[in-house]
Order: C-alpha cells, then sequence, then structure tokens
C-alpha cells in the first residue's frame, strides 16, 4: 500500500468511525438508562451523577428509576475518591454534576466544610442505622458501607500449621512473622483505613498504634503503594506468585473470590477477621447550584431503595445501609459479619491524616 | 514560493490549541491554587519550600531520570546501531514490538514487574520495591525511545564518511567518538530529551515498584491534590516541576542548534548481514531487547491464558459479555472500539495541529525555538493538575468539562510533540535546491508542491499519525479524569478490572492487555512500511 492509499483509507475510516459514534458521549451513556420510555406524565429531565471509578451498577438499576420517575442518569467518574471531591470543589461555582456519590467517612469533613451540597433529608432514612448518618444536618446521606479487614489465606495457614489470626494484636505475634501484606496509607485508602482503624484501637497517646506498628515492623509487614499490588501481587490467596497469606482488604472480599471464581469453590479460598475492621460508609450529597434540586432529591431516595440497595453487594462488594435488605446468598455464606467495627470521628481524621500519615512513613521507612 | 502563508501566521494554529487546551488551563488552575491558602494555612508556595522533604524529592526526582536515561542509552544506542546496520530476519517486527512497553498502563508494567523480580519469579532475585526495579520498569518503558530515534539517524548516516576515517588511519573505536557519535548526536540528545521528560514524570512506576516514602514530584503532587486534598501545595508543586521540565527543553534545544551541520542523505539501505563476530553483536543486542521487553510481555501473555481451569482462552471469551460479573459498565470488549475511536479523532487532531507546528519550527522563523518548547511542554507536565485545569477553564464560552471530545484533545496535546519530531527531519531535508530545480525546468509552484514536496511530506505524517495512534491508545492519567464509566478506554477498564478482587477479573485485566499490546504492534509495523528512507527522529 502506498502512503497516499493508507492516509486516505485512515480518513475515510476515521470520517466513518466518527460519524457512527458522533452522538457517542450521550449515545453510550443513555443507552443504559433510557432503553425504555416514562410511564409517568413528566417533563424527561437529564440529571448527572458525578462518582468515583469504582461505582458500578447492574445495567437494570438506573434504566427502572428512569421509567420510574422519567429522569434520566448521566453518569461522570472522576477518578478515585479523592480526585472526584476535588473535581466538585474546583468546579464548585459552576457544578459539572447534580448529585455525587461516593465521598467516604474519612473525607466527609472536607467536603462539608467546602459547603457542597444543599440538604436534603430523604424519608427513606428512617430505614438506615442511625449510626450511619453522621451528617445531622443531612447535608450527605449514606448510601453504603464496607469493612476494612485483616483477609486470610485459609489454605497457606493451614499448611503452616497456624490458626486465622483473630485481632490486631494476634498480628504481631511472632507466629505471624513475615506473613502480612498492607498498604502504603499514603497512597491507598484501605491502606488509610487500616492504619485509622489502629488509631481507632490503640489510641494517639504516648506509643499507642505507633508501638502496635513498630511491632508489626519487627513482625516483617510488607508495604505496598496500592490494594492492586498488595491482592493481586503479594498474597497467596490470590495469585500464585503471591507468598503472604494475610493481607489488608475488605469483609467482602472472600464472597468476592466465591463470586468472580471460574468454578465457584463450596467455601471461599479466603477469610476475613471480624476484629480490628475500619468502617467506611460512603454518602451521597445534592451539589450545590444544581438546576434540578428535585430531581436530585428523587435519586437519593432511589439509591435507598431496595432496588438500588440490593444491586450493590454484588457491584460495588459493600453493604447496603438499609435495614432488612436482602444480601445476595454469596455474600450471606461467604461474608463474615463485622459487629463491632471500628471508627473515628470526620473531624479527628480531617485534623490529622497527614499527621498520622507522615508518623507512619517515619516509623514503618 | 510565495504563495504558503509565513510561518508566523501558521504558527497560530498550534499555537492557539497549545494556548486554549494547555497554557490556559495549566495557568488557570496554578494562579487559583496559589493565591488560595495551603490545607495547613499559610501561602502554598511557601508551605511547598519550607517542607522538609522538597529537597529530598527534587534530589530522587532527578537522579532517577538521569540514571534512567543513562541506562536506558547505555542500553538502546548498541541496539540502534545493530537495527540501523545489520539485515537479518525478524528486524522489522522487533523493531515494532519495541513500542508495546512504551503504551501499556503502568499499573501492567508494574504488575509484570513484581511478578518478574519477586522471588518465585524466573530471575530468582527479590528486587521488589527497590531503587534498580524502578531503573529497569523505565528502561523497559524508554528502550524504544532510543532505539527508533537513533537507528533512523543512524541509517542516515553515510558510511563512506566513517570508512574514510578509517581509511584515513582512525581505528574504530576512534571512528566511534570521533566521528559517529558527534554526528549523531542531535539525535541521542533528542531521544534522551524525551526519557529524561518521561521519567522525570514518571508515576505509576513509582508508585508500584518503589519503597515507602520514595516519591518523585509527580507522585507528591498526586498525593497532596487526591490523598490530602491540598490543591495548593499540589499546584506549587507542579509549579516546581514546570521549571524542571524547561531547564531540561531548552538545554535540548541548544544541542539541536548543531543541527545545522546535516549531512546529505545517504544512499538508501546500508543494511548488511552480519558476518563473523558481527553476529556476536547482533545476537548480544537481540538477547537484551528479548529479556528486557521478551520476559515482562511474555509474563503478560502467559497469565492472559491461565485459569483456576488450567490453560484456555477463557479469559478473552469473558470479555464478551456484560454480565453481573464483567466488573464494568459495558462489555469489556466495547473499550477497544472506544480507544480506536479516540485514538482516530486524537491522531487526526495530532497530525493536523502538528504538521503545521513542524512546518514552523523547520522553518528559520524568530517563533521556531519557542513554539518547539511549546508544544513539548505537556509531555512533562503533571496529568493530574491539567485535569484539573480543564475542570476550571473550560467551562466558557463551550463547556467541555464533561465533554467526550475533551478525551482526544487530551491525548492530542500528549502526541503532538511525536508528529512534530517525526516531520521535522524530513521538512528540513527537503532542500531548496530541489524545487528550484523543479521551477527551473518548468514546474509550476503547485506542481513542484505536489510533485516534491507532497510526496515527502505525505509519509513523514503517516509516521507522525501512527505515534499519535499509539500514544493515544495507551494514554492513562488524564483520561481517568474525563473518561465516562459506560465509554471507559482500554487501559482504564483494565485498570478497572484489575483494581477488583477475583481471579477472573485479573484473567480478563492480562487478556484485554494481551490485545492492547497487539493493537499496538500492528500500528507499529504499519508505522514501519510508510517509514521513508530517512524517516523521522523516532
Amino acid at each position: 500500500m502506498s502512503p497516499r492509499t493508507i492516509l486516505v483509507s485512515v480518513v475515510a475510516l476515521a470520517a466513518l468511525v466518527i460519524g457512527c459514534g458522533g452522538e457517542d458521549g450521550t449515545d453510550a451513556t443513555t443507552a443504559t438508562t433510557t432503553a425504555t420510555t416514562p410511564t409517568q406524565e413528566t417533563v424527561p429531565t437529564t440529571i448527572t451523577l458525578l462518582t468515583h471509578d469504582s461505582f458500578l451498577l447492574s445495567e437494570t438499576t438506573l434504566a427502572s428509576f428512569t421509567e420510574q420517575t422519567g429522569i434520566t442518569v448521566e453518569l461522570l467518574a472522576g477518578g478515585d475518591a479523592g480526585a472526584m471531591l476535588n473535581q466538585a470543589i474546583l468546579t464548585r461555582d459552576n457544578p459539572i454534576a447534580d448529585v455525587l456519590f461516593g465521598v467516604d467517612n474519612t473525607f466527609l469533613t472536607r467536603a462539608l466544610g467546602e459547603d457542597l451540597f444543599v440538604p436534603y433529608e430523604s424519608p427513606a432514612l428512617d430505614r438506615v442505622d442511625d449510626g450511619l448518618e453522621l451528617d445531622p444536618d443531612h447535608r450527605v446521606t449514606p448510601v453504603d458501607y464496607g469493612d476494612v479487614c485483616v483477609n486470610y489465606d485459609k489454605a497457606a495457614l493451614a499448611a503452616a500449621g497456624v490458626e486465622p489470626p483473630e485481632t490486631l494484636d494476634d498480628l504481631v505475634d511472632p507466629r505471624y512473622r513475615g506473613m502480612l501484606v498492607v498498604e502504603d496509607p499514603a497512597t491507598s485508602s484501605p491502606g488509610l483505613a487500616f492504619l485509622l482503624g489502629t488509631v481507632s484501637a490503640y489510641g494517639d497517646g504516648n506509643g499507642g498504634w505507633r508501638t502496635f506498628w513498630e511491632e508489626l515492623s519487627a513482625n516483617d509487614v510488607l508495604v505496598t503503594a496500592g490494594w492492586e499490588e498488595a491482592y493481586n501481587g503479594a498474597f497467596s490467596g490470590a495469585s500464585d506468585t503471591g507468598d503472604r497469606p494475610l493481607v489488608v482488604s475488605y469483609a467482602s472480599s472472600p464472597p468476592a473470590e466465591v463470586f468472580f471464581a471460574e468454578t465457584p469453590p463450596e467455601e471461599a479460598p479466603t477469610g476475613s477477621m471480624t476484629a480490628g475492621c475500619f468502617r467506611q460508609i460512603e454518602f451521597a450529597g445534592i451539589l450545590r447550584g444544581t438546576d434540578h434540586e428535585a430531581e436530585a432529591g428523587q435519586l437519593i431516595d432511589f439509591m435507598l431503595s431496595d432496588t438500588f440497595q440490593e444491586d450493590i453487594p454484588l457491584n460495588m462488594f459493600v453493604f447496603p445501609v438499609v435495614d432488612g435488605v436482602a444480601l445476595p446468598e454469596v455474600f450471606v455464606e461467604h461474608a463474615a459479619p463485622v459487629d463491632e467495627p471500628l471508627t473515628l470521628p470526620p473531624d479527628e481524621i480531617d485534623a490529622n491524616r497527614e499527621r498520622w500519615i507522615q508518623e507512619w512513613t517515619d516509623l514503618l521507612r | 514560493m510565495k504563495l504558503r502563508p509565513t510561518p508566523v501566521a501558521l504558527a497560530t494554529v498550534p499555537i492557539a490549541f497549545v494556548g486554549y487546551f494547555f497554557v490556559y488551563p495549566m495557568v488557570t488552575v496554578l494562579l487559583n491554587a496559589l493565591t488560595g491558602e495551603a490545607a495547613g494555612g499559610g501561602n502554598p508556595m511557601l508551605t511547598a519550600l519550607e517542607r522538609p522533604s522538597l529537597v529530598g524529592i527534587l534530589w530522587f526526582t532527578t537522579w532517577q531520570a538521569v540514571a534512567s536515561t543513562a541506562l536506558t542509552l547505555a542500553l538502546g544506542l548498541p541496539a540502534a546501531y545493530v537495527f540501523a546496520r545489520y539485515q537479518f530476519p525478524g528486524r522489522r517486527t522487533l523493531l515494532a514490538a519495541t513500542v508495546v512497553p512504551f503504551v501499556l498502563p503502568t499499573v501492567v508494567t508494574g504488575t509484570a514487574f513484581l511478578a518478574l523480580l519477586g522471588p518465585g519469579g524466573p530471575l530468582g532475585v527479590d528486587l521488589r520495591r527497590s531503587v534498580p526495579a524502578i531503573l529497569l520498569a523505565h528502561v523497559f518503558a524508554n528502550y524504544a525511545v532510543v532505539v527508533r530515534t537513533v537507528a533512523t539517524a543512524w541509517e542516515q548516516l553515510d558510511r563512506r564518511v566513517e570508512e574514510a576515517a578509517q581509511t584515513l588511519g582512525a581505528n574504530r573505536l576512534r571512528t566511534l567518538i570521533g566521528v559517529t557519535l558527534p554526528l549523531l548526536a542531535p539525535a541521542i540528545a533528542s531521544a534522551a530529551s524525551i526519557v529524561f521528560l518521561f521519567t522525570f514524570t514518571s508515576f505509576g512506576i513509582i508508585l508500584i515498584l518503589g519503597g515507602i516514602g520514595l516519591a518523585t514530584l509527580e507522585v507528591e503532587i498526586w498525593r497532596q491534590a487526591t490523598a490530602l486534598l491540598d490543591l495548593g501545595v499540589a499546584a506549587a508543586l507542579a509549579v516546581i516541576q514546570l521549571v524542571g521540565v524547561t531547564i531540561a527543553l531548552v538545554l535540548y534545544g541548544r544541542t539541536q542548534r548543531r543541527r545545522a551541520v546535516q549531512l546529505v542523505a545517504a544512499p538508501a539501505d546500508q543494511r548488511h548481514r552480519p558476518r563473523g563476530r558481527a553476529w556476536l553483536l547482533v545476537g548480544g543486542n537481540l538477547a537484551v531487547a528479548a529479556a528486557l521487553i521478551g520476559l515482562p510481555v511474555g509474563m503478560l501473555v502467559v497469565r492472559s491464558v491461565q485459569g483456576s481451569g488450567g490453560w484456555g482462552l477463557t479469559n478473552y471469551a469473558g470479555l464478551a459479555t456484560r454480565a453481573t460479573d464483567s466488573g464494568l459498565f459495558v462489555a469489556p470488549i466495547e473499550a477497544i472500539a472506544n480507544s480506536l475511536r479516540f485514538a482516530l479523532v486524537a491522531t487526526l487532531i495530532a497530525v493536523m495541529v502538528g504538521m503545521v507546528a513542524a512546518v514552523v519550527v523547520a522553518s528559520r522563523s524568530p517563533v521556531a525555538r519557542g513554539l518547539d518548547t511549546l508544544v513539548m511542554l505537556p509531555l512533562g507536565t503533571s496529568a493530574v493538575t491539567l485535569g484539573f485545569g480543564f475542570l476550571i477553564a473550560l467551562d466558557a464560552p463551550i463547556d467541555l468539562r464533561t465533554s467526550p471530545w475533551l478525551i482526544p484533545i487530551a491525548h492530542a496535546l500528549v502526541a503532538v510533540p511525536f508528529v512534530v519530531r517525526s516531520a521535522l527531519p524530513v521538512l528540513r531535508r527537503i532542500q531548496q535546491r530541489l524545487r528550484d530545480a523543479a521551477a527551473t525546468l518548468g514546474a509550476s509552484p503547485r506542481r513542484v508542491f505536489l510533485e516534491v514536496d507532497g510526496p515527502l511530506v505525505g509519509r513523514a505524517v503517516a509516521v507522525g499519525a501512527g505515534f499519535a495512534f499509539a500514544v493515544s491508545l495507551g494514554e492513562f492519567g488524564a483520561t481517568s479524569f474525563i473518561a465516562r464509566p459506560d465509554a471507559p478506554t482500554l487501559p482504564i477498564a483494565i485498570y478497572r478490572l484489575i483494581s477488583r478482587p477475583g481471579e477472573v477479573l485479573f484473567g480478563r485485566a492480562m487478556a484485554l492487555a494481551v490485545i492492547l499490546m497487539v493493537l499496538t504492534t500492528v500500528a507499529a509495523m504499519a508505522i514501519e512500511r510508510l517509514r521513508p528512507g530517512g524517516g523521522g527522529e523516532f
């Protein structure tokens, strides 16, 4: 082929592809949500939901919202939770979305301090545990929660002849020497959650959590930058290359291992400690400056509906906040419930986050 | 020949593009953040400068970039010689395959290197979380830049010049140091500048392969912005980074002035089959390339056909469905179409802007040098900062902040330097004498352009287009800020699959990575076919 022929065909192909995908931005987005026509007499509206890149739902979920209300939801992913929150802060004067989903208790104080949200008290909140509602002014609404816990590889521990650890204190026991991999709190959200859990458990006073981490360091803990490297790379329960049977992950990781197995096993290959878990609660809020406040409120209500809440576990692998929502079979069988999660007040997290991370880095470096 | 617009008039096109989509957002976000307060109160720039860790970060950022560049040159230069001077089976395919690491998302590169350098890996040593691992991964990712840039220049070098030196009594080493390397200096500097920019702003590789607390400026900008939500300090660090990048570009610009001593074009093909001891040289370099690129890539291919049920293609088959368990809003395979679509648009934009810029830079116009530096800057800029800049600057007159067009535009910003670098040597080599000769023989100005400039420029366009295409296929940082969940690109889809538990999703991520590598190789091989005798600086 001569260069000219190739150029001509590239341009022609480009024209074709662009032509086909001309309305692509809206087209692909609305494909999932406008498949059905509104059944009620409502003015068709489109609202935008800004969220982080872990957000996921079944195809039918947002479509059913459109069906009920006539409101189409467009999705924007703003990177990880921190990047997304920054997007909302930077565009505060001219918001790019109507609703934000995915700010958690570690960033809550900052988000509220930036005055990003208008208050909205959803009637569906009466089915939500009060302990999860961290903002008395209802500027944000809890939607899901997850627990960051130490997971273990059952087979590897059995081969080593040790029982799974049950408490944070167990992790510094020489029996588990060289077994644990954690994420760097400076670069990883579960890593930060685990550090906050230890602050909650051992306190910030003299020694406190620092003593625990010094002992953990002496017990040959391994630190990776992100969850991916810890779980997929270093943890023996998830790959052949990993050689560490203990990892900081989520209480929902064992059911995920069953659900995402080529041939689902009878029993989960991994387990999760039920003590020493830090609870992350994710919130949604209506962004100040929206032209569609009423519709945004309807979306918040929908997030607390059974349809949405039941769809959460198998997509985002976290737990619904609404009481009595049926959990999928795989969660019932393979997720160990965390009855006494560790928490810290959002204000305390916001005031100390950078210092704690710095002190941790100095200890573990 | 006065029919064509003046360079200054032409320069408005790239200046408008880079100005609106790069300078304006960057200036807006930097001013916005720097005039505010740091999260802990106080002036952000002073806060950043007073941080005790800053000196360490600056030092590490610089020395690892210098070391990575030197190491890449050390391994890449002999290979460039081999590719330029010898003909051997599989030469073209190998040269094309060197580009693969260049477009792999760092999370994938990181996965491959963690597996390779771990205690269970084939090397049998544990280099995880060490500086050598970072340097190796940087060489892996940038090898192609040196090999291709320098090989092209070496091909252009007339053997007879070296032979003349030897006839005059210089031994081979003396010829290399005294004749060959000085003639290649501009090409080496060009490659080194790109490698330096890439590694100076390295992000994912440092995070994944480095140890605790190890950070480049880019990592620290990202950490301040997204983990600590301190945009002020992030912006201050971004300014410091831009200063470093600008210094590097100015130094690079100085080496380019020597280009004035361009040689006449060499005979078309000076390659021959290796004989005797030359086989050692060729074999040695191919072994290095095979180990450096083959091992990590092979690792990914093996992982992509691995499952708990043994070997097979189930990971690939799983890409076609958007079942509840796909881990994405769409079937992963749709990411291929998205990536191709964005890459085509990005390529068109980059070629249009880049070719005009190249024509200006090739001219003796006073704006040439400045424009060259301007179009290179986006390559050395923090993606996080630029992403935030888009958000606060591009809301009027047309709100582009959430437009899908922003993705190819962001890709084109990074791709334009490659188009310019590909086209520049060809444009510089079109000799005015040739045009004058054609005109003397009675050709009209239009005919001169069509018959003399056209064919040569056409090929240069194709070469640049191929690079733009590959750059767009692999871009991750800016895209992750603006891609929609229901229209992910390949690198985004790979990242989302890899960041969830479950062996099935991991396998599919590896399968998608292999598809990305194949697409890239095909694109690179198409470039190889289009390379004019001289080619570009890549």
